[in-house]
């Protein structure tokens, strides 16, 4: 289905590159930039709206916005013919879901409004509709993992095109997607390194006599507002703003200086000239711009970047910050869990996000599994919580380790902000952000290791803080398992699909044979039994890229990208 | 704040409860009589080692994690006094129902006393003055044959048999439940309320008086005025309805979900039942005290012999549970 080709991807030439031929600064390229990045975000949105509505109204209301959007277009001094990326899509779409009024509707009932949001979005589909074929992996083969390598955090920026990842020696490690290869349109574009730089230090707090490990806890992405990109990085202590950009100019001809930088003999200078910029190989910088430090006495668990893009919240076991990306030497209390005596410590804060569109809300999980939703404008302390999200635990499950598998290791928001998505140690739950007293939908992901708790709490494993993410469109929710397992959880169709992410299946393109566990009885040709799964091998990391379908998915010291099957 | 940085008390009480752990596992007795103990011994150990782990790894204690270490523990904790009181519980209602059959068939003073003696052994008195006087009143004659019936107070014994030279009063029965009436501490008496639980009664030893007190559930605050005179009557069912210092071990498992005051509780009772500063030198003597009493206390019949196993075994885990508690919040 050519259709499924994404849509604003390589048409336009928005993306800040390094054919450009102004420099940034000059006031013209801001206004094309803005213009671009207006138009671009127009069409994100519009496009947004459409998939919405593709997926819920029908064909009338579709005609309608295309009505109005090419109105728009026509106002701003676009003609239709002019916008040929839209219509490259919407029509087909629309004309799609005529010809399925046609056919028969119990055929296609279900894979109508698949197809037609694949249409749209190009990134959507359920996990079983999509194959999944090996991409690249980054990182060492060797077995012998130096502790340093550990990859700790992955992010993807906004736009899909830039990769971050954190590691346990506190470096960050920056992939950019190459531009697609036009001769060859089945191999889609290839991640590279962009940029690689050392963010946190081991420090070593002389106060309580404790060494502060410089792992990447969490990476966040800020929206991009100019040529640079930032990104805030974190370890347990300290929150870094770090600014990446790009050089592929370099001053020539100074005066009193030679090109390699000693000075000139004043007495050979005769003539002067004026220096001029001249293009040089491309150099990527990572400087950092702002150090929040000082403000958590507990590991920070978590940062969150608020949708006005000029705060973001960071969140310890006990506390949740609030500070302004300009302001590094304070920072707010929002919520502050700790008792007056630590000793009738129950719960601590196990992750938080602010709301995706709501600048004033932000969830945060419990240890104790629950989560409360606070809203900023009820106080300064955010205390008192607006919403409590809790499901009544089933008293058959009782077990030693009840608390500590029903602890909440990651809390994400869908992207459209109605949902939220929480993981704990055997299961991911959806819940609708109006609905409190239990989850919309609940999917256990390794439900075979419940008879294994008291091993998994020997070797530690049980402790393993599991990460979940959803896809483009909120369709489906991804999430690591042990045995470099990952699980693709498809809401809409109710289908699920476990995944390896290993080096025997590392030729390119090569799909991904799903995997399947068995966890009693008699074991099946290609099944795996619980007790030869290794977990040592686990995935904790793994994130979807925000348009497409590729993932990113940490093992150990190694990342995998895959990518949806092109035919 | 108590788990992020270092103590070194906590960490020598922390090796001191590991090493006293590693050698607890030597008695064959434990062992042998309660297959739960050792199971859950085992954990125990495992969450200790766990947390002493922690200290030494980069980054300092992960508050998280030893949060959920303790949620074991307590879990462990709890399923272990489950058992530990279903099986006190049993041979309590055993020995009941054999003092009942003896008040029956005799009707003399002397086995009324000997009913006292056999009722005091049961419960072991209340708080630990009564629980002193109670023993301290015996008739010094009735030493040689009330020594059979006070060893399944197990250590009751040697604090007991102290006190019982120094105090020889007046041995007429109803003076003595009188005595034991009025010694009763009344602040003991507040405790929350604890709600079905079937009676099961454990002992504890008082690391700072050294006097053994009994623990029963499910009849907190029952006036233990109201239960002598029980006990005067003569001819009831055991009236052994003292409470006790034990009310947060209870309180404990009824309030499975909530820890909190579970550890507030049991820090403001900690006078009763568990020193406050507890340091090596009071666990050496809990071992030298058990150590010597145990061997003095030698049963002829073998039931006995279960019974003070499980109450010694009982008496020394709550007292070395409740270090253990402490040795967490230490950090």
């Amino acid at each position: 289905m050519s259709c499924r080709k994404p849509m604003f991807k390589k048409e336009n030439p928005v993306k800040v590159k390094r054919s450009r031929a102004v420099l940034p600064s000059s006031p013209e390229a801001k206004q094309t930039q803005k213009r671009l990045n207006e138009k671009r975000g127009e069409e994100e949105a519009m496009i947004h709206i459409l998939k919405y509505e593709v997926t819920h109204f029908g064909v009338v209301q579709q005609v309608i916005w295309v009505g109005v959007y090419s109105f728009a277009q026509c106002k701003n001094g676009l003609t239709i013919s002019q916008a040929p990326l839209f219509w490259k899509t919407v029509l087909p779409a629309i004309l799609l879901e005529i010809l399925l009024w046609l056919l028969p509707s119990h055929c296609l009932s279900t894979q109508g409004s698949d197809i037609t949001a694949l249409a749209m979005a190009g990134a959507g589909g359920g996990g079983n509709d999509v194959q999944w074929c090996f991409s690249q992996v980054k990182g060492a083969i060797d077995d012998d993992v130096a502790e340093a390598d550990i990859i700790s955090t992955v992010e993807f920026n906004h736009s899909g095109e830039l990769l971050a990842t954190g590691d346990k020696g506190g470096r960050v490690v920056i992939f950019q997607q190459e531009t697609e290869n036009k001769s060859q349109p089945q191999c889609r574009s290839e991640y590279n390194v962009y940029s690689t730089f050392q963010s946190h230090e081991p420090e070593f707090d002389y106060l309580k006599s404790l060494e502060i490990e410089e792992k990447i806890n969490k990476i966040r992405w800020l929206p991009q507002k100019n040529a640079a990109q930032f990104l805030l990085s974190t370890n347990d202590k300290t929150i870094k703003l770090w600014k990446i950009s790009e050089r592929d100019k370099r001053p020539e001809g100074y005066n009193l200086k030679e090109e390699d930088g000693r000075y000139r003999d004043t007495s050979t200078i005769t003539s002067l000239r004026v220096p001029v910029f001249r293009p040089m190989d491309l150099m990527v910088e990572a400087s950092p711009r702002r150090v929040f430090a000082n403000a958590h006495t507990y590991h920070i668990n978590s940062i969150s970047v608020n949708s006005d893009n000029e705060t973001y919240l960071s969140a310890d076991d006990l506390r949740i910050n609030l500070w302004h990306l300009e302001i590094t030497d304070r920072s707010f209390n929002i919520v502050d869990i700790k008792p007056a005596n630590m000793e009738d410590l129950t719960e601590v804060i196990t992750a938080a996000e602010f709301h995706p569109h709501q600048c004033n809300t932000f969830v945060y999980s419990s240890s104790k599994g629950t989560i409360r939703l606070c809203d900023m404008r009820a106080s300064a302390l955010c205390d008192k919580h607006s919403k409590l999200f809790e499901e009544p635990e089933d008293p058959s499950n009782r077990s030693f380790f009840s608390e500590i598998i029903s602890s909440i290791s990651d809390v994400k928001f869908s992207h459209n902000g109605r949902y939220m998505m929480t993981r704990d140690y055997l299961s991911v739950k959806v819940w609708d952000v109006n609905m409190e007293n239990r989850p919309v939908e609940t999917y256990q992901v390794h439900e075979y290791l419940r008879s294994k708790l008291c091993s998994l709490y020997e070797n530690d494993c049980i402790f393993d803080k599991f990460e979940c993410c959803w896809n483009g469109n909120d369709s489906v929710v991804m999430t690591g398992s042990y045995n470099n397992f990952f699980r693709m959880l498809d809401r809409n169709q109710r289908r699920d699909v476990t995944l390896e992410a290993s080096r025997e299946s590392c030729k390119p393109r090569q799909v991904l044979k799903p995997r399947r566990v068995c966890a009693g009885g008699k074991r099946k040709k290609d099944e795996i039994s619980v007790d030869s799964l290794d977990f040592n091998k686990k995935i904790l990391h793994t994130a979807w890229h925000p348009q497409e379908n590729i993932i990113a998915v940490a093992t150990t010291n190694n990342l995998y990208i895959f990518q949806e099957k092109v035919n | 704040m108590p788990l992020i940085g270092r103590r070194p008390s906590g960490r020598e009480l922390l090796v001191s409860l590991l090493r006293q752990r590693g050698g607890k596992h030597h008695n064959p007795d434990h062992d042998q009589h309660h297959g739960v103990c050792s199971g859950c011994t085992k954990s125990n150990f495992d969450i200790l080692r766990k947390i002493h782990n922690s200290r030494t790894q980069r980054g300092g204690i992960k508050l998280h994690k030893n949060l959920l270490v303790s949620y074991v523990l307590r879990n462990a904790r709890q399923v272990y006094m489950n058992e530990k009181y279903a099986e006190i519980y049993r041979m309590q209602q055993y020995e009941e129902v054999m003092t009942v059959c003896n008040e029956i068939q005799e009707l003399n003073p002397l086995d009324v006393v000997d009913d006292c003696e056999e009722q005091n052994a049961d419960c072991c008195g209340s708080a630990s003055e009564a629980a002193s006087l109670c023993g301290a009143l015996l008739p010094a004659s009735h030493q040689p044959h009330s020594a059979q019936h006070i060893q399944p107070a197990s250590a009751c014994s040697v604090p007991l048999a102290l006190q019982s030279e120094e105090v020889c009063k007046a041995q007429e029965p109803s003076f003595y439940r009188s005595c034991c009436a009025e010694s009763y501490p009344v602040s003991s008496c507040d405790f929350s309320p604890v709600s079905s639980m079937h009676c099961n009664k454990t002992t504890v030893l008082d690391l700072d008086t050294h006097v053994v007190t009994t623990v029963e559930n499910g009849y907190l605050h029952q006036d233990c005025c109201a239960s002598l005179q029980q006990c005067c009557q003569g001819a009831q069912s055991p009236a052994k309805k003292r409470k006790l210092d034990f009310g947060y071990y209870v309180s404990e498992i009824e309030e499975v979900p909530d820890f909190t005051p579970c550890k507030r509780a049991k820090f403001e009772d900690t006078s009763y039942a568990c020193t406050e500063s507890l340091d090596t030198s009071n666990i050496s003597n809990l071992i030298s005290i058990f150590g010597s009493g145990f061997s003095g206390l030698v049963s002829r019949q073998a039931d006995l012999e279960q019974a003070l196993n499980g109450q010694f075994c009982s008496k020394q885990a709550l007292a070395s549970l409740g270090a253990w508690t402490r040795a967490i919040v230490a950090f």
